[in-house]
């Protein structure tokens, strides 16, 4: 440890503001409120400038985070975001949602000696600054190259994939087939945590970049993969993401009050349900709520369900605390909002009346055992430890699958045991001549940053192909 | 925007059709498949199967009664104004092939989405039978486009006011006494469906049915729209609309259409209010 980083480190960690628990969980607006000007400064002072960062090579994209951590300490924020945007196309978004303290703050060396540097923090007030100040002007494009690309989902990946090809002068088309762009950022990650705004901004830029964006455009459906390719598209890249809701597959799991996490935060989060009766679509209230699954999805709903006014709202996880697969950001928000934990619980059956709205659930006592293939220690049911929750509303965040829709009407593309698209991993080239993927499709249901940088990947391979060939 | 390009009031005003401007759906829809439409910014979701397709011209249709809120909202529609969204083709098509005789029964409207269902069987070289009922002669729609559609039609109304007094399941059963069926199609309100259904089974005719449960994306990924089939839950809107009449629990869907009754009243009441 060397003298300086003592000294730096006397100081602590700059908090990010927050509004209190007790008002934030029967509102919607953002949990933290950003860090001002002098706090970012003080903050990014406390980084010591690493010959060898840790956290660089902590972060699934590489930003040079010290070089961009320097510029802030300067205060200079304009050329801080420009660095970060040469390796980060969403910097407003990883900066909340990326789980740093697996990867970058997770290597931070003052891990050491006490709290790491705030990094997604002084990342997120970047690019905030530059949203509220900047001028808001474009990057300089190539000339155009008179190919067209088609990119077919519109989620961080798909966006990522059309941000670099269109500044290298190529013409872009993103098809989403919902009604609106951005993915899981604005069907699933509440408000709360990413406002839609910053996504909207987001492909905004794009479409000023020159990007079309269309939506109510089911690919496998409203048009095929071979039918773009007939329209004169010369490369197809395909981010759809993970959308297939996995249920518990116990009985009676189709009595009204049991969602997929899916359909409940599309609901809260797409459709604004949360503004009911102001917009049309409805969502369950629920007075004792159980959320089943324990990841960034399941405390989003949690949280979701205490802002529509639960009196109670419970996790209910498998396994323990430590294999809870959500943020730790995330837990504790979920916890000082009142949520409960309910661990080594598993559910074996929902209960019902004779209207078939839900009741309650089954629940059986787990402990854990041998670790099993993902290296986590399974969970064992405990005989005999039957026991029974109060419920009327169940979400259902057990996690998710490939989504068949568009694969199954493009019988070319190879897919693995699981169905997602087959591609490969330096480029994101998939059997078929042509087409691209990456993301939550290739990799299965993982994180922001992973479908970025394997949209990064790809945009770089299509480019390639594009100049020099297949 | 998806202009509407033509409107009618059908059975006094209570079901409306909507010509609609969306060539893409148009070029690829199919007899059975469905749409999703939204009217705004603040609009719901609305899935609502196909009436008719004109690729030519790039249009789709949809015949819908007004029960709620968005509904109303859509009625009030002019043309030349248009829904904000429009999504599809979505679901399966109607499997259609030469078969024998097919026995096609609509109640309510229900009809709208048989029509061309009807009008393929009998292109695919069927003979098609058809019955269609409503509670009244006024709520009957598409008598005439029927008659074309079939080699023969029968109407009955719940009232008697217009044609076989009584419920289109009397008609069905003197049809399979009578004629050796091989195919039988019925469209329309759940109780129908599932009364045609429990007819269908005691002559052992396959019979499909296209069902409407609650939706939100209509691609899969809510899992809203499950219904249970033989035991195994669907997703209606992947793997249907339509299923076998003889496996779907009826009573579950009944059930679950009801899911949000309260909020649709509160918000539909508001709209009449509002609209007063
Ligand atoms: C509730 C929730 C919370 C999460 N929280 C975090 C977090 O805190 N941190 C983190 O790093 N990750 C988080 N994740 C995971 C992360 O959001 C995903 O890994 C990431 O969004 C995947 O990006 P993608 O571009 O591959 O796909 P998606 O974001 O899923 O986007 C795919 C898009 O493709 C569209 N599409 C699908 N099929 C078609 C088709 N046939 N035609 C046209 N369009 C189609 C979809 O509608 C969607 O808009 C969370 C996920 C969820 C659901
Ligand atoms: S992108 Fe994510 S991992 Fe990389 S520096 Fe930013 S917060 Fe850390
Ligand atoms: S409507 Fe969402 S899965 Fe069918």
């Amino acid at each position: 440890m060397t003298e300086k980083m003592e000294k730096q480190d006397k100081k602590g960690r700059v908090p990010m503001p927050e509004q209190d628990p007790n008002v934030r969980k029967r509102n919607f607006q953002e949990v933290p409120t950003g860090y001002t000007p002098a706090m970012a400064q003080e903050e990014a002072a406390r980084c010591v400038q690493c010959k060898k960062p840790g956290c660089v090579e902590g972060c699934p994209v590489s930003v040079d985070i010290p070089g961009f951590i320097n510029l802030v300490t300067k205060g200079d924020f304009t050329a801080a975001i420009r660095h970060i945007w040469s390796m980060n196309a969403l910097p407003a978004v990883c900066g909340r949602v990326c789980p740093q303290e697996i990867q970058c703050e997770g290597k931070c060396i003052l891990n050491k000696k006490g709290l790491p540097v705030a990094i997604g923090n002084l990342e997120r007030f970047c690019a905030d600054y530059e949203r509220e100040h900047g001028t808001g002007a474009l990057p300089p494009k190539a000339a155009p190259t008179g190919k067209r690309i088609a990119v077919v989902g519109s989620g961080p990946s798909g966006l990522t994939v059309a941000g670099d090809l269109i500044q290298k002068g190529h013409s872009v088309t993103i098809m989403e087939a919902f009604h609106k762009p951005g993915g899981v950022l604005v069907y699933g990650i509440p408000e709360f945590r990413l406002p839609k705004a910053i996504v909207a901004q987001e492909v905004n830029f794009l479409e000023r970049l020159g990007a079309e964006v269309k939506c109510n455009a089911v690919v496998g459906r409203t048009v095929s993969l071979d039918e773009l390719f007939e329209e004169g598209y010369d490369a197809i890249y395909i981010g759809v993401g993970a959308g297939l809701p996995s249920f518990m597959n116990i009985p009676g799991e189709n009595l009204i009050g049991i969602l997929s996490a899916n359909e409940y935060l599309t609901r809260a989060n797409l459709m604004k349900a949360y503004k009911f009766p102001e917009v049309d679509t409805p969502i369950p209230l629920g007075k004792n709520v159980a959320v089943l699954g324990a990841g960034n999805v399941a405390m989003d709903s949690a949280r979701t369900a205490m802002r529509l006014g639960a009196e109670s709202v419970k996790i209910v996880y498998r396994r323990s605390r430590d294999e809870m697969p959500a943020r730790k950001a995330e837990i504790h928000h979920a916890e000082e909002e009142g949520i409960e934990m309910m661990l080594l619980t598993n559910p074996v059956r929902y209960l019902g009346d004779e209207s078939g709205r839900l009741t309650g659930m089954q629940c059986l006592k787990m402990e854990l055992g041998e670790p099993d293939a993902s290296g986590r220690r399974r969970p064992i049911p405990i005989k005999g430890s039957e026991f029974e929750i109060k419920t009327d509303l169940v979400i259902v965040a057990v996690g998710s699958g490939a989504n068949p829709l568009l694969t199954q009407s493009t019988p070319d593309l190879a897919l693995n045991k699981w169905g997602y698209i087959q591609a490969d991993p330096e480029t994101g080239k998939t059997s078929k001549r042509g087409v691209w993927a990456g993301g939550d499709i290739v990799t299965g249901a993982a994180t922001v940053i992973l479908a970025m940088g394997a949209g990064r990947a790809a945009a770089n391979s299509i480019h390639k192909y594009l100049t020099w060939g297949w | 925007m998806f202009p509407i390009v033509a409107r009618e009031e059908m059975a006094q005003g209570t079901v409306i059709l909507n010509e609609i401007e969306a060539p893409l759906i148009a070029r690829k829809a199919k007899p059975g498949q469905f749409v999703i439409l939204k009217a705004n910014e603040e609009g719901e979701r609305i899935p609502l199967t196909m009436a008719e397709t004109d690729p030519a011209k790039g249009t789709i249709t949809v015949i819908y009664m007004v029960v709620g809120k968005s509904t109303a909202l859509f009625k009030d529609l002019k043309v030349g104004e248009g829904y904000q969204d429009v999504i599809g083709p979505l679901g399966r098509p109607t499997h259609v092939e030469k078969v024998g005789t097919v026995l096609c029964v609509g109640g309510g409207t229900g009809v709208a989405v048989l029509h061309p269902i009807t009008r393929a069987m009998k292109a695919a070289g069927n003979h098609v039978i058809c019955v269609i009922g409503a509670r009244n002669k006024g709520l009957l729609i598409l008598e005439e486009k029927m008659k074309a559609a079939s080699n023969d039609l029968r109407v009955c109304t719940d009232d008697g006011s217009y044609g076989h007094h009584g419920f289109v399941t009397d008609i069905v059963k003197e049809v399979l006494e009578k004629t050796p069926v091989q195919q039988v199609v019925a469209i329309g309100p759940v109780p129908m469906m599932k009364a045609v259904s429990a007819v269908t089974k005691t002559y052992n005719v396959p019979t499909m049915v296209s069902l409407n449960p609650i939706m939100i994306d209509g691609t899969g990924m809510c899992g809203g729209c499950r219904v249970s089939v033989g035991g195994k839950t669907k997703f209606a809107c992947v793997d249907g609309p339509e299923f076998d009449g003889h496996q779907v629990n009826f009573d579950e869907l009944t059930k679950r259409l009801r899911a949000y009754c309260t909020e649709e009243k509160q918000c539909y009441e508001g709209y009449c209010r509002l609209n007063d």
